[in-house]
């Protein structure tokens, strides 16, 4: 006998599966609990600070083990950098947009700055040649690296990034 | 073992000088500045300083320090100077092997480890 059809037999309705039931608790579980979050920070490097205080604390509760939580600190601290460096140009007028949304599976982030974009294709990898011995430009590396999935723009001022958790969610276990 | 601010201590061994980083975060670019300042004015006391990085306690570093690190390198090997880094934690690691930089720095387990290739 299905063993989710066994948890959920009181719960059916007419007409489905038990599987079709055990679906549709899973996926009104993540949707309730995935929750958006949008803020506009100033662009300063040290404004990271409360924004990974506030995104890594989400991840806490939400079950994200300490290795995706490294990931994502790293991520958000080489994104934001690179968006008040090279997006903004180190000007503290402008802003980064940032939004977020944290589910039971996993992590989106969108970061936007006000700069004029950039082309990910055109930038040296660090790993080779005389880049391996230049002090910058491993950001990008690192952040597609220990992302799950890693975006930009058409202009390339924004960046899109996904990490899931380690662990496959309920959803996805086998019997 | 002198202390110096911000965030390192050092000891100036037998063999070796010995700059242990003392935060568990090393992230935000005024710190790593200051960082910067800290370790190259120890290293430009010692003409071919022989220098070991203690990570013991770094739980967390950003690309900046990488940054820093090879900028360290290469002030103390334009001075005939040698360089050795030690006690990083599996994540921390996980990271120069990624910048493969595990290629460009002598990585040890320990101290005792780094000291001992010195030449």
């Amino acid at each position: 006998m299905n063993r989710r059809a066994g948890l959920f037999k009181s719960g059916q309705c007419r007409g489905l599966t038990a599987e079709d039931n055990w679906c549709r608790v899973v996926s009104l579980m993540v949707s309730k609990a995935t929750i958006n979050y949008s803020m506009v920070v100033e662009s300063r490097p040290s404004a990271i600070v409360g924004v990974c205080e506030q995104i890594l604390s989400k991840l806490e509760a939400n079950g994200f083990d300490k290795d995706d939580i490294f990931a994502v600190h790293l991520a958000l601290e080489e994104a934001f950098l690179n968006a008040v460096k090279h997006g903004n140009k180190m000007d503290p007028t402008k802003e980064i947009k940032i939004d977020y949304s944290v589910g039971l599976d996993k992590i989106e982030i969108s970061m936007t700055d006000e700069g004029e974009g950039f082309e990910p294709e055109a930038v040296a990898d660090p790993r080779f040649g005389e880049s391996l011995y230049k002090p910058g430009g491993r950001g990008l590396l690192l952040i597609n690296s220990y992302m799950d999935v890693v975006k930009f723009t058409e202009r390339g001022n924004g960046l899109y990034m996904v990490r899931y958790k380690e662990k496959p969610p309920l959803a996805k276990r086998g019997d | 073992m002198a202390e110096i601010k911000p965030r390192i201590s050092v000891e100036y061994a037998e063999k070796a000088t010995i700059i242990s980083f003392t935060d568990e975060k090393i992230l935000e670019e005024s710190d790593i500045k200051a960082l910067q300042d800290s370790i190259m004015s120890v290293v430009e006391q010692t003409e071919r300083i022989k220098l070991i990085l203690d990570f013991g306690n770094v739980q967390f570093l950003s690309s900046a320090v990488l940054g820093l690190l090879i900028r360290l390198s290469k002030r103390i090997y334009e001075h005939d100077g040698q360089l050795k880094l030690c006690n990083i934690t599996p994540k921390i690691f996980e990271i120069f092997k990624i910048t493969r930089l595990t290629k460009t720095f002598d990585i040890y387990k320990d101290v005792e480890s780094a000291v001992e290739d010195l030449s």
